[in-house]
């Protein structure tokens, strides 16, 4: 089902209890923390990203996306042993453009789900490489098959993350 | 104006919050590195936020695992204790000729007053998170500095090396992978002993940077730390070379595998205290039977200061020992045979060019069982000090506590040389041989080759003669019976 464009009057604007707000996110970065040590595949996937493009676009507030965005990924750096900012600025840009999207677009379907989250996943890859490279001078070799498969398997994962947390919306 | 400010407010508010984090970020790299000393505060409240779930996950976890394998899982464990038997078999056997091979190691390593470093202390660690990232190669252990963790503090399983910690929480540590790539580890390979620095990459790979493309490195070598790094203790495993190509800057590209599985790493150790001293051979030196016996006979007595020094001043008459001298004797006379012609004894006089100096305690049995072996290893059995490193060669000085100072002094020179008296065991041009040599060949180390050595200077006779009386042609103090070669 293609998305289909919708006024800003027209789209409806979603809100989350605070521990909806403040539990998911630390439940992504938790697993992201925890699981790859078990399992090593599992480091392809950004939860922490996927969190934050779904909390963009169901608030549809731009502001309010992008400083979701810069606090879970300044949290995820605090987490790495690099500068923070890397993941801080990437994902800032990726909760801004996720929720001038959703303000834009009906991202409530699966196949537009799908295709926005790897949209994101490549835009905020490039932009961290972009970062890391150029200001903490960081070895980062770019790879578009890699990016693209785990831009799909983000995009997937984030399909099934994103339905089970639309049950914790609530209209404004 | 304003007008213009709301129809771009989402986006300049954009700008600020990105230019915000672009120079927090240009502030830290300048700063250096991850600057974690100034980024430490929102560190600790995320990894105090996140590590008592990994916690308690990995307790939870670890008891469930525990009571499985522990209670209900047990299938093929007698096969698995029958194997483990038979293994242990076999590596007794393989320990019994890896202490011969340890045991002369230690004897070259005293040789050369080298110094080692010990593993004093460890902390066993569980690992309960990583940063989640490809690009930051970096584990959480539950254990900080509550437990005496500190900064740069190396962490190693019993594979190999694992990293270095990074940062130390009250109840948690973060530690930096040697995959990391701003990691780096000085390492040395096994057979070929080169060096290189051995960094992580972005892939997670492992390499040895700095070795000259000139250089032969086969595929499948061992990889050590060398020590260089002050982190890690000389001679842990790294990995194996895994491949070898040419790089850039006439450097090779070495690939390595590493021995720990940096993957999948459940339980490590943390190197909390090393001790740094210096090789001793009597650890796992056999214990011969003239010492046993030199143990159960009487000792000699110490001599007062006066008649230590009337007892000195005779040295080398009569015993052909050259060194009867109080306490001091079996430091420099383990054996007769072992000096070679054109060695004196002089006491009190200390050659401004060469000397090495080993204390022996006072009470020192002369024929103490290792005494010997004190003198050969330049580290007496006793614990004191031994022989330093920076000591010049050419002469070795005794010195008890009570300040009895004696200096052997190396020299050609025939005339103080009373070893060549006749009788003397010792006379005659060619070092000795037998049984006893390898107690007494590392008597000085390096320093005890002979004295015909060409870069050696001859100790001028001038200054030690009227410090040296006429040669007693009887000697002061009877050898005892342990000091005799077998």
């Amino acid at each position: 089902m293609p998305s289909t464009y919708t006024s800003g009057e027209q789209v409806e604007v979603y809100r989350f209890s605070i521990p909806a707000t403040v539990g998911f996110p630390l439940l992504a970065l938790f697993l992201q923390a925890f699981v790859p040590r078990r399992f090593p595949l599992f480091s392809y996937l950004d939860l922490p990203l996927l969190v934050t493009i779904f909390f963009a676009m169901a608030r549809r507030n731009p502001i309010s996306g992008l400083l979701t965005g810069a606090v879970i990924g300044l949290v995820q750096d605090s987490l790495g042993g690099l500068p923070l900012g890397l993941y801080g600025i990437a994902k800032t840009v990726v909760g801004f453009g996720a929720s001038s999207l959703g303000v834009k677009l009906d991202v409530e379907n699966a196949g537009a789900r799908l295709l926005v989250t790897l949209a994101f996943y490549l835009v905020h890859a490039a932009v961290y490489f972009t970062v890391a490279r150029g200001l903490v001078s960081l070895t980062l070799n770019w790879s578009w098959s890699r990016g693209f498969l785990a831009g799909l398997a983000n995009a997937v994962l984030g399909v099934v993350i994103y339905f089970f947390l639309d049950k914790f919306k609530q209209r404004t | 104006m304003e007008s213009v400010l709301g129809r771009y407010r989402n986006l300049i508010i954009l700008v600020g919050v990105l230019f915000l984090q672009v120079l927090g970020l240009a502030v830290q790299v300048k700063r250096g590195g991850a600057d974690t000393e100034n980024t430490r505060l929102i560190r600790i409240w995320t990894v105090g936020a996140i590590t008592p779930f990994e916690r308690s996950v990995v307790w939870v976890q670890r008891g469930v695992g525990n009571i499985w394998h522990n209670y209900f899982y047990l299938r093929g464990v007698r096969a698995e204790n029958r194997d483990l038997k038979e293994q242990i078999e076999h590596m007794r056997i393989e320990q019994v000729r890896l202490s011969e091979d340890a045991a002369q190691a230690r004897r070259l390593q005293t040789l050369l007053a080298f110094k080692e470093q010990f593993i004093s202390k460890t902390v066993a660690a569980q690992v309960i998170g990583s940063s989640g990232s490809d690009l930051s190669r970096i584990i959480y252990i539950d254990k900080g500095g509550d437990a005496g963790l500190q900064r740069d503090m190396a962490v190693i399983t019993a594979d190999g090396i694992v990293g270095k910690v990074m940062l130390v929480y009250p109840s948690v540590s973060q530690v930096l992978l040697i995959n990391d790539q701003t990691s780096g580890v000085g390492s040395i390979l096994e057979k070929s002993r080169l060096q290189g620095v051995l960094r992580g990459t972005a892939n997670g790979e492992v390499v040895l940077e700095r070795v000259m493309s000139d250089e032969q490195v086969p595929v499948g070598e061992t990889v050590l730390t060398s020590g260089g790094d002050q982190i890690f203790p000389k001679g842990l495993p790294v990995g194996t070379v895994a491949n070898v190509a040419n790089g850039k800057d006439l450097f090779l590209n070495i690939k390595i595998r590493a021995a720990a599985n940096l993957d999948k790493l459940e339980e490590v150790l943390v190197l909390v205290e090393k001790q740094e001293r210096q090789a001793t051979a009597e650890d796992n030196v056999r214990v011969r039977a003239a010492d046993i016996l030199a143990q159960r006979l009487p000792s000699v007595p110490d001599k007062p200061e006066d008649a230590s020094a009337a007892a000195a001043n005779s040295a080398g008459t009569g015993s052909g020992t050259g060194t009867p001298i109080g306490s001091a004797k079996p430091v420099s006379t383990a054996n007769p045979q072992s000096k070679p012609a054109g060695w004196a004894s002089v006491p009190q006089v200390k050659s401004s060019s060469a000397t090495t100096t080993a204390r022996v305690p006072a009470g020192a049995s002369p024929a103490g069982p290792s005494s010997p072996r004190a003198a050969s290893a330049g580290t007496p059995s006793t614990g004191a000090p031994s022989a330093g490193t920076s000591a010049p060669v050419g002469s070795t000085t005794v010195a008890t506590p009570a300040e009895h100072k004696i200096t052997v002094v190396r020299s050609n020179v025939p005339f103080i040389a009373p070893s060549n008296v006749a009788g003397n065991p010792a006379a005659g041009s060619k070092p000795p041989a037998g049984p006893n040599k390898s107690a007494t060949a590392p008597s000085a180390g390096p320093s005890t080759k002979p004295a015909q050595s060409p870069s050696m200077k001859p100790v001028p006779p001038a200054p030690a003669q009227p410090s040296v009386p006429p040669p007693d042609p009887k000697p002061s103090n009877s050898q005892p019976p342990a000091d005799n070669p077998q």
